[in-house]
């Protein structure tokens, strides 16, 4: 039955009209209503959303054509939706836990004006439409729309308190490094337009560019995943684009778990996990993915032991979990990296918003310094917060384990030294995430007596989706159990196959011979991780239950809690000579060429115009002259020049 | 040689002679006297090319009526050879020059113009005629003759207005 | 009768009639000397209207007629210029006492 997929319009259209309504009427709406309306519009996007993955579950998937947006010689880009497994997988994480974090928004930013109240939902309703055009699209064409308007909202939302500079800065940061991503994706559309003459994914004769791909040259398809990598990198917060995110945390809490954790972060991975085919064939670019991903998960999560911000320490970690993903997609485990996308959406949205909640309580003190022993005012929080630390951490049987491991098992099979680091990339996320929750909710308070006075659990709205998503994190990974549990088989691996059918081809055609890892070695490598982390999380136990105040960083510790210089390093190369050069130019080439040069023009005109005035006698002889002179040259120059 | 081309050489070297006095003799009142000299070789060309009508209007309005005006005016204005100013010699010079440019660049012109072996019928046909003309005057170019009429009033209107400031 | 003859001369009497606007500043010479051009004109306009005769182009017996219809009209508006024209020139006198158009540089200003 084709009709309910034909409905797919109206998962984005919901946001849509909520972002119109709270937009427009914001100053006019109470803001109980604008909540209502905010969240009510994503919920019907959810309902949605189930609607068609229950379809897409039966083996139906369809390009909905909407209508033509461009058409133009023999390029033709229509505005389709495209709605198959990956996508509709995509359309819940997004709607879903979208709604809970609107949900939770109504109550954490109630203390906002009315007309502020409203922007907020006005830009979220409007980032949730951007990002389901963004997974929707059925071309690149569709996806780049998706992918500007979250940046945009990105940025609108990093720069929400829009009275703080500092604030405005790091919304200008992340817009910035996105634009400089988005320019190696917008040069790869081109790329493929130039090469294929198409940008659409695929389409039943066969024309798209991913049945397309054996036309590509070897070059070219290495040029083009690359230049989607950088965008990727912009997006997905990778080296080296990394360091707008963690200055994005400016933005208000449920920003930041939506957008910096839970969904826009993940486009660069749906793009490479939509790409698969291409990335397939080009062996040294997933050789590049896989050595950023391995770098940025490594080094981000060095960043994140140090850090005493509580949304630090998780931004540091998201970027972390985003190098996992593409250490996935690198290795050609894209049903790995798109099952972490999802568990990490379950469990990274509940560890913002326990953050936001204790900031909720702490009145907006950040500082993890200044809390501890808050597990005993703060009592739905620290459970929900602990469940979203083991799951991170990776202790079975939460949802971070299996994904996570499924990662590294691929990551095993392809090289062991990929494992190795990985291994110890999850050893030092284990650590700084039970170094966060010991300080946070352990030992005793260290914040002032007003703060510990006005300590309180937050409304129902805010612990319902901590709730739910805390649910949703210790189940979630049973989706994707592996074989070796003798659990029947990969759930997810089997929904998403149509999508990486290709994929599998053509490594089967190039390695015959699968080397899958026998079930020994599997579980070996399982244990190992989990044996990794629990010593992590005894170890941070030991340093932070016995002494939890957290002096000054000195040593090597200095360099993480400075987070390794690089935003120094970036001002030194490309910051300052730029405004060296943009000197340059305003006080050299601007006054001395180019206004001499405008001035220069007046000053002549003004001369020539002196000069020719005298032509002007008055006398009528000399005009009648001038005319049959005039007529002389245009009879030469009609008759005998114009040859 | 024909009696028409006789006479086609003959009221042209009489047209192009007399246009010259036009322009070089000092008296008006002698300008003028050549001008008509001028309009009667046109008409002589006209009524050789079967264009009666045509002669004979040239004659009666211009060498008739539009001379009679001007000689008119030169007479209420006493003009003569002395009250003549006279113009800069190099301006006069510029002006013969350019006049010859001018004629240079238009036969230079016309040697390129597909206009070789064409011919005017001389003294057949007779669209030329009164009868014709009239008829075609009145059929199919009532409405800009019926406006010339306008043109005449305002001209009238004009001279008027003009002569009594 | 060639037609480029009838072209010649009508060049050769428009040109009088420039050198004439040209060099003299009487204003009357100049006026009788735009009349000449015009007449050239109207010569070779009548002398193209015969360049075709009727038997050539069959089913068109009055062909040519435009252009001698044209030389009527143009003696029209000829006549209309001359009654304005030395309107204006009587008045020209009248004020300056003078016919000479290099009294008329007021375009100048």
């Amino acid at each position: 039955m084709n009709n309910v997929l034909q409905l797919v319009w109206l998962v984005p259209f919901f946001p849509l009209v909520g972002f119109l309504i709270n937009g427009l009427l914001r100053k006019q709406l109470p803001k109980s209503l604008i909540s209502i309306i905010g969240s009510g519009m994503v919920l019907a996007s959810f309902i949605v959303s189930v609607l068609l993955f229950m379809e897409v579950k039966n083996g139906n998937t369809q390009v909905v054509n909407l209508f033509d947006f461009i058409n133009s010689g023999t390029l033709s880009i229509p505005f389709a939706f495209q709605i198959d497994q990956l996508s509709s997988l995509f359309l819940l994480i997004i709607t879903g836990v979208g709604f809970l974090i609107h949900l939770y928004s109504a109550a954490y930013m109630h203390e906002e004006r009315s007309e502020h109240f409203g922007r907020y939902f006005c830009y979220l309703n409007l980032f949730v439409f951007s990002m389901l055009l963004l997974v929707l699209g059925a071309n690149y064409v569709i996806m780049f729309i998706g992918w500007e308007g979250v940046g945009l909202c990105s940025y609108l939302l990093i720069g929400y308190w829009f009275k703080n500079t500092e604030y405005n800065n790091a919304a200008k940061k992340a817009f910035i490094m996105n634009r400089i991503g988005d320019l190696g994706f917008l040069i790869a559309i081109f790329w493929l337009i130039a090469k294929l003459g198409t940008v659409t994914y695929t389409t039943p004769e066969g024309s798209g560019v991913f049945d397309l791909y054996n036309k590509l040259t070897r070059t070219d398809i290495i040029g083009i995943t690359l230049l989607l990598f950088v965008g990727a990198t912009g997006k997905s917060a990778q080296i080296p684009l990394y360091t707008w995110l963690p200055d994005a945390m400016a933005g208000p809490t449920p920003v930041s778990a939506l957008i910096h954790a839970a969904t826009m972060v993940t486009a660069g991975i749906y793009m490479i996990a939509r790409s698969n085919i291409l990335y397939t064939m080009a062996p040294e670019t997933q050789s590049v993915v896989a050595a950023i991903g391995l770098a940025t998960a490594l080094f981000a999560a060095t960043i994140a032991i140090k850090q005493n911000d509580i949304k630090k320490v998780l931004a540091y970690s998201t970027v972390s979990q985003l190098g996992y993903m593409f250490l996935g997609l690198g290795v050609g485990a894209y049903t790995g990296a798109v099952f972490h996308v999802m568990t990490h959406a379950f469990f990274k949205a509940l560890l913002f918003l326990g953050a936001g909640s204790v900031i909720h309580a702490m009145h907006h003190e950040q500082d993890i310094r200044k809390m501890g022993g808050l597990a005993k005012h703060l009592k739905i929080t620290h459970a929900t917060f602990l469940i979203g630390c083991i799951a991170i951490a990776g202790i079975p049987p939460f949802s971070g384990f299996f994904s996570k491991d499924e990662i590294l098992a691929a990551a095993y099979e392809k090289d062991h030294l990929y494992y190795y680091l990985g291994v110890a990339g999850a050893m030092i996320t284990a650590f700084y995430m039970f170094r966060l929750y010991f300080t946070t909710f352990w030992g005793s308070f260290r914040g002032t007596e007003e703060q510990k006075h006005h300590l309180h659990e937050s409304p129902a709205a805010m612990t319902i989706p901590l709730i739910v998503l805390a649910i949703l994190s210790m189940i979630g990974g049973f989706v994707g159990l592996p074989e070796v549990f003798n659990m029947g088989e990969h759930k997810l691996e089997h929904f998403l196959a149509p999508i990486f059918e290709a994929s599998t081809k053509a490594k089967e055609l190039v390695h015959p011979e699968v080397a899958t890892l026998d079930h020994g070695t599997e579980i070996m490598l399982m244990s190992i991780s989990v044996g990794v982390a629990v010593i992590a999380i005894l170890i941070a136990w030991a340093r932070y239950i016995k002494k939890p105040e957290l002096n000054e960083p000195a040593g090597f510790g200095k360099v993480l809690a400075d987070k390794w210089y690089i935003d120094e390093l970036y001002n030194f190369i490309i910051v300052k000579p730029l405004n060296g050069l943009a000197k340059f130019m305003n006080s050299f080439v601007e006054k001395r060429f180019i206004d001499w040069l405008v001035n220069g023009v007046g000053r002549t005109v003004n001369y020539t115009s002196r000069q020719v005035r005298l032509v002007q006698s008055g006398l009528v002889g000399n005009y009648v002259l001038l005319m049959v002179l005039g007529m002389l040259a245009l009879f030469v120059v009609k008759f005998f020049l114009k040859k | 040689m024909d009696i028409t081309q006789v006479l086609f050489y003959a009221l042209s070297a009489m047209a192009l002679g007399s246009a010259i006095m036009v322009v070089i003799s000092r008296n008006p009142v002698h300008s003028v006297l050549w001008l008509i000299i001028t309009f009667f070789a046109i008409s002589g060309h006209y009524i050789l090319m079967n264009a009666q009508f045509l002669g004979i209007v040239n004659l009666i309005v211009y060498a008739g009526a539009i001379m009679v005006l001007f000689l008119f005016v030169i007479m209420l204005m006493n003009l003569n050879a002395e009250t003549e100013p006279q113009k800069n010699k190099w301006l006069k010079l510029a002006g013969v020059v350019a006049g010859g440019c001018l004629l240079l660049v238009l036969v230079a012109a016309l040697k390129q113009a597909e206009v070789k072996g064409k011919i005017a019928m001389l003294g057949t046909g007779d669209i030329g005629l009164i009868r014709n003309l009239g008829k075609a005057l009145f059929t199919d170019y009532v409405v800009p003759f019926e406006i010339s009429s306008v043109l005449f009033l305002s001209a009238m209107v004009g001279a008027v207005v003009i002569g009594k400031k | 009768m060639l037609i480029e003859r009838y072209i010649y001369l009508a060049i050769a009497l428009f040109c009088i009639g420039i050198v004439g606007v040209l060099a003299r500043r009487n204003a009357i010479i100049i006026f009788m000397c735009i009349e000449l051009m015009l007449n050239a004109v109207n010569l070779l306009l009548v002398a193209f209207s015969k360049m075709h005769l009727a038997a050539a182009l069959p089913g068109k017996a009055n062909a040519g007629i435009d252009g001698q219809l044209f030389v009527f009209f143009i003696m029209v508006v000829a006549a209309a210029e001359v009654s304005v024209g030395l309107a204006i020139i009587v008045m020209m006198y009248r004020n300056t006492h003078s016919v000479d158009v290099n009294f008329l540089n007021r375009l100048k200003h």
